[in-house]
């Protein structure tokens, strides 16, 4: 527990330092969000009905963009050597390095939607909705890609290959979440889609880690 | 202590070292000579467990090493290629963090450990602000921190000064004085009697390979 937490700090200062990394997802999902008014149409009623979709699209692609450089300068600067040389848990580093991810990608993301959504006429009724499914949605979005860029670190151009990889994974996280806002707009009950969203979160929270650890020792290895 | 036998490392196709037998025990001073390409940082990234192109056996304590990778881990200390330094951290922060990953990292302070680099003054200075010999300084200062009891080094003098140099082969040999064990691969030669030293040369071994099969005897000079 304490080495965790050690990793998260760590992890944090370092995208602290290095703020681009912190912004760049946020950019991409602000641009991607103010120009669909643009481009499709300015009215409320269209806006409003293709929101949940669009801010959940822009969303997951924010989080895979930024996915690439989880692992890559560690694994460049010999730093990801160190790790498998030390008696410390990999997976548990695995951890703390995914959950500081989310803290500076899907959470500042979840936090940033509801500005967007007013943008897109998204009924207010929506809200809660909308943030719960970002917030419980993204981390398995985080944890998954995380296994992509394990997966990938080693080689030269992994950028594309982690999108195919990872993509048809993100799929049930996307309707689903998608799906909440939808009947968070539509007044009906959003606990089981949130229920659903966060047995994905539960699940991928177990079984990702170590995944990540395995894939981590594959690409260091070879 | 530290045993390999019949250890055989092929890559695209080539054979680097085959039947490589010896063994390392407190006080041993190994110094792994060949040219470039001759596969010694490939040796020592295998004993390190970093890699897993070969076959044969590894013991450590009389202990399969793939069976008891922790405790094998535990008394380890490797400084590789990479310096492992992130540079948007301080020299504090960065070997703060490596405590954190090696617990034998412990035999003093950091700031008596950064003073003995030479790096006083420079604690809070971030490593990208340092020059290539400072930033090797900052990692080769987990020399002075270590009480593990084997050192792998690879090219540890990369970079460092003639002073610099001194400073750290007198500090390797203290280390192996105290009973420790270091294997490292240098071009430097170290000034010492024939006894406290022992190389193994991986160009005459690749010469044997092809004339003869099995040389085991041979490839151990004391």
């Amino acid at each position: 527990m304490n080495f965790l937490n050690a990793a998260i700090k760590r992890e944090l200062l370092l995208a602290l330092r290095n703020r681009s990394e912190i912004i760049n997802p946020l950019a991409f999902f602000l641009l991607v969000i103010t120009l669909f008014p643009l481009a499709v149409s300015p009215e409320a009623k269209v806006l409003a009905n293709i929101a949940p979709g669009i801010i959940w699209v822009a969303a997951l692609l924010a989080t895979l963009l930024s996915m690439d450089s989880l692992f890559k300068n560690d694994y460049d600067d010999g730093s990801l050597e160190q790790i498998v040389v030390s008696p410390q848990s990999l997976a548990l580093l695995a951890l703390g390095k995914v959950i500081s991810h989310w803290l500076s990608t899907g959470f500042l993301l979840a936090l940033l939607s509801p500005v967007l959504a007013v943008m897109l006429f998204l009924p207010s009724e929506a809200m809660p909705a909308l943030v719960g499914s970002l917030l419980i949605g993204t981390p398995t979005l985080s944890l998954i890609g995380a296994i992509g860029a394990a997966l990938t670190v080693g080689l030269r151009k992994g950028g594309v290959l982690i999108s195919l990889l990872v993509l048809p994974l993100y799929i049930p996280v996307l309707i689903f979440g998608a799906a909440t806002v939808q009947a968070g707009a539509l007044n009906l009950p959003i606990s089981g889609h949130l229920a659903l969203l966060g047995a994905m979160m539960v699940f991928t929270l177990l079984l990702a880690p170590f995944a990540i650890a395995a894939a981590l020792k594959l690409s260091i290895r070879n | 202590m530290l045993t390999v036998t019949n250890l055989t490392s092929e890559r695209d196709d080539r054979i680097l070292f085959a039947n490589l037998n010896f063994s390392l025990h407190a006080g041993d001073l190994l110094q792994i000579e060949g040219q470039n390409g001759s596969g010694k940082t490939t040796l020592l990234r295998i004993l390190c467990g970093l890699s897993s192109h070969f076959s044969g056996k590894i013991y450590w304590q009389n202990q399969d090493v793939s069976q008891q990778l922790p405790n094998f881990l535990q008394a380890l200390l490797y400084v590789g290629h990479h310096a492992g330094i992130k540079a948007a951290l301080t020299a504090e922060e960065n070997l703060r963090w490596m405590q954190r990953l090696h617990p034998l990292l412990n035999r003093c302070t950091i700031t008596e450990a950064l003073n003995q680099v030479g790096l006083y003054g420079y604690e809070d200075v971030p490593c990208y602000a340092l020059s290539a010999g400072q930033q090797r300084r900052v990692s080769l200062a987990r020399l002075y921190l270590s009480s593990h009891p084997l050192w792998i080094l690879d090219e540890p003098f990369t970079a460092i000064d003639k002073k610099g140099v001194l400073e750290k082969e007198a500090l390797i040999v203290k280390h192996v004085q105290q009973g420790g064990m270091c294997i490292l691969t240098t071009h430097h030669d170290f000034d010492l009697p024939k006894q406290t030293i022992r190389r193994i040369n991986l160009d005459q071994l690749a010469h044997t390979i092809t004339s003869v099969d099995t040389t085991p005897s041979y490839l151990v000079s004391v």
